[in-house]
């Protein structure tokens, strides 16, 4: 990666686009010190990365990657519980926590708390991803290509809820895709990369307009998606 | 003299001989978990020793039982006539399936369960004992049960240093020709090594998390 510049205001929801390899995941790791830049620096909450103490960095930002990455000898209320165990949370605290988020995904019926992942279906487990990285509400969401593994009725179905739920909760995200579909759904501001580099960003409603190669390529699989009959995905 | 008579003549010596055996299998393997779960979870940490190490641990399997016995009697402190000679040998050959089964299920865990265990933010010693750990169990203890059935086994070579146990019957049946004392120490070994690994067996199921 280089040559990027980019800042993302507090509330917005940043869609980081590209094909694979483009160098969005790097960016995102970039971004709660998975990774280290080898020159420039990343500013979380006005401090460098480098500055922050890894381990409280992440606990203050949610994450949520493909396949959720779900502990499957945790239960599902263990694994949302996970950050506030960590911070050494009062346990009734945790517990109306974890019911309250069960509540705010969308998993309230039943005794999903008391269930494993594998119990789950995948569209379940990426909710409880989901919930699991809002526990110890942080201000900023890093998602990777979160909905990625799942079938295309779920996914639409995760996307439309989860664009609702961000924005009632007003938090700081970073969303990575390579799916347009997806960017023009949820993102506040879409950022184009292509080979480690950003060439294009703007709000989604006048992102297509743009004239950038990689702008008219994104936007011209669209056209014949949209013509054609609209595929499960890529990535499966 | 036919099985038979011997077994029910000889009932009182074949069991204390037993739970002579059973006690080297456990104090060998006893240290050989100890030894060899904390040296997997380090190699686990520091990849380049993990070549030396497993080799290391490769090579003292290869050594023939009997010569390794042989090998360790002029050795001061360690060697010697005895149980403890035995119990030192037999820990060498428990080593590798516990630090191979180690190695392995602390390494064979979902990529994307280990990236969100540190990307939530817990320290690599978290991560170790709250995530990798729990999800190696079951094929960590393959690993001793493993090791178990090779030391069972093993252990009756140990009679010939004089450490007891059932290969006591087993050399004097060969020394005397007799298939009888053979089998007084044989099939109560077989039978220890049969029931260790269906006991392991049932642990370890109950330990898999899939």
């Amino acid at each position: 990666m280089s040559d990027i510049s980019l800042t993302v205001e507090t509330g917005e929801t940043v869609v980081l686009l590209g094909r694979s390899g483009s160098g969005k995941t790097t960016l995102l790791r970039l971004i709660n010190r998975m990774l280290e830049p080898t020159s420039g620096e990343i500013f979380v909450e006005g401090r460098a990365t480098t500055e922050w103490d890894a381990i409280k960095l992440r606990r203050g930002i949610g994450y949520v990657i493909q396949e959720a990455g779900l502990f499957p000898h945790f239960t599902v209320a263990e694994n949302i519980a996970l950050v506030p165990t960590l911070e050494k949370w009062e346990k009734p605290r945790i517990d109306a926590r974890v019911q309250e988020l069960l509540e705010l995904v969308g998993l309230h019926s039943g005794d999903f708390a008391r269930r494993y992942p594998r119990q789950l279906s995948g569209g379940q487990r990426q909710r409880v991803g989901v919930a699991r990285a809002l526990a110890a509400d942080p201000q900023i969401l890093l998602m990777d290509e979160p909905f990625g593994a799942l079938d295309p009725v779920t996914r639409a179905e995760l996307q439309r809820e989860f664009g609702a739920l961000a924005k009632r909760l007003a938090k700081t995200i970073v969303f990575v895709t390579h799916d347009l579909h997806e960017a023009l759904l949820l993102a506040t501001r879409i950022v184009l990369l292509e080979g480690g580099k950003i060439v294009a960003q703007g709000a989604p409603e006048n992102f297509l307009q743009q004239k950038h190669p990689e702008v008219r390529a994104f936007a011209s699989c669209l056209d014949t998606e949209d013509s054609v009959v609209r595929d499960g995905g890529e990535k499966a | 003299m036919n099985t038979y008579t011997f077994f029910v003549t000889h009932r009182v010596e074949i069991f204390s001989t037993t739970l002579e055996h059973v006690e080297l299998v456990l104090i060998a393997v006893v240290i050989a978990v100890a030894v060899a779960t904390p040296l997997g979870i380090f190699i686990v940490q520091r990849p380049a020793l993990r070549t030396v190490v497993l080799g290391v641990a490769s090579v003292f399997q290869t050594i023939p039982s009997l010569a390794l016995f042989g090998f360790l009697i002029p050795i001061p402190f360690i060697g010697g006539i005895g149980k403890r000679t035995a119990v030192v040998a037999l820990v060498v050959y428990a080593l590798l399936p516990i630090l191979r089964n180690t190695y392995v299920g602390l390494t064979g865990i979902d990529a994307a369960v280990l990236e969100a265990a540190t990307a939530m933010g817990m320290t690599p010693w978290q991560v170790m004992w709250r995530v990798r750990l729990p999800l190696a169990l079951s094929v960590i203890l393959a690993g001793i049960r493993t090791a178990t059935v090779i030391t069972i086994g093993v252990a009756t070579i140990a009679a010939a240093i004089g450490a007891g146990g059932l290969g006591t019957f087993i050399f004097r049946g060969v020394a005397m020709v007799s298939d009888a004392v053979i089998l007084a120490g044989a099939i109560p070994a077989a039978l220890l090594a049969l029931l260790a690994d269906g006991l392991l067996a049932l642990l370890e199921r109950r330990l898999r998390v899939s």
